[in-house]
């Protein structure tokens, strides 16, 4: 296996969805490849920020959760509409 | 961009009370309480807005698909079978009102055919930087969340459109295939080309050549 083919693979392997066989090859070409280590460990990283970043989305400016809740209001109050 | 949590949302971060719980709330949607879908509303509105805003670069188009995803997730409860969480069929609704909204633009072609990698050889750039453990990342601080914010407006939007759905929504790649109509190849393909624009657009902000561009969503 040379670095394109880690390449290649990479999106599988860090979500954990590679055969093991082929992770083995990935991770015995890791054992002499700083490159792809680097490679590796930051794809890694810049997927775990993102899992991390989801986490604390957890506000709204006020001015458009009103315009939300006015909306909503005048659409499915006003018109005494059921689900 | 200035932003005032109300003590609703601030809740829903946490464990919902008692009679707050989703399949609670819809039952009595159901029979007619509209305060219980407020409830909802303010459950969720946070997570919908800053899923349609990262999708359309947006505030305005974000502020009306957010609206339209309440108003269509109103008037479609009475069908929700609870097969799926409330969550994931709400923001399914979302992601398709966001697409149509990018559809309408007509600015890129969200089902084009995806181009090969574009590394030559047979190696990888030998000056490959570790920045992962940049003792910058070892806390959620607010510049690498302006730097995730900035570099994933960066991304073309057929690419940005998966690594939301995978990476900040947690969406399966059967998932996403059902709700872009692409195989799971082709999902993969391009959360593939997505995480690997997003990893160089970090390294060239770890090695200084990235700037963080101060602009405002488009209005």
């Amino acid at each position: 296996m040379n670095c394109l083919d880690i390449l290649e693979k990479i999106g599988d392997y860090v979500d954990k969805e590679l055969d093991p066989a082929l992770c083995g090859e990935i991770e015995r070409h890791l054992e002499d490849c700083d490159p792809c280590v680097a490679f590796v460990n930051t794809l890694k990283k810049t997927v775990e920020l993102f899992n991390r970043a989801k986490i604390s989305e957890n506000s709204i400016p006020e001015p458009v959760s009103s315009k939300l809740r006015g909306f909503l209001k005048e659409n499915i109050s006003n018109a005494g509409e059921r689900p | 961009m200035a932003s005032v949590m109300s003590k609703d949302a601030r809740a829903a971060a946490g464990t919902p009370a008692q009679g707050d719980e989703d399949p609670v709330l819809i039952s009595r949607v159901n029979g007619g309480d509209y305060g219980a879908f407020e409830r909802l509303v303010r459950k969720y509105e946070a997570r919908v807005y800053h899923h349609c805003l990262k999708f359309l670069n947006s505030q305005e188009d974000a502020e009306d698909v957010l609206q339209e995803t309440f108003l269509q997730a109103y008037r479609s409860l009475s069908g929700f079978r609870g097969e799926a969480a409330f969550s994931t069929w709400l923001m399914k609704i979302a992601t398709n009102n966001c697409l149509m909204r990018i559809r309408k633009r007509k600015k890129v072609d969200i089902v084009s055919i995806d181009k090969p990698i574009d590394y030559d050889g047979s190696h990888l750039p030998r000056e490959i930087v570790d920045w992962s453990k940049n003792p910058s990342l070892m806390s959620a601080n607010d510049e690498i969340r302006e730097v995730l914010d900035y570099t994933i407006s960066l991304l073309p939007e057929d690419k940005r459109v998966v690594l939301i759905l995978k990476d900040l929504e947690g969406f399966s790649n059967i998932e996403i295939g059902e709700m872009l109509g692409m195989s799971v190849a082709a999902v993969k393909s391009r959360l593939h080309r997505a995480r690997l624009f997003m990893r160089d657009a970090l390294s060239a902000y770890f090695e200084g050549t990235l700037k963080l561009a101060k602009t405002e969503p488009d209005r």
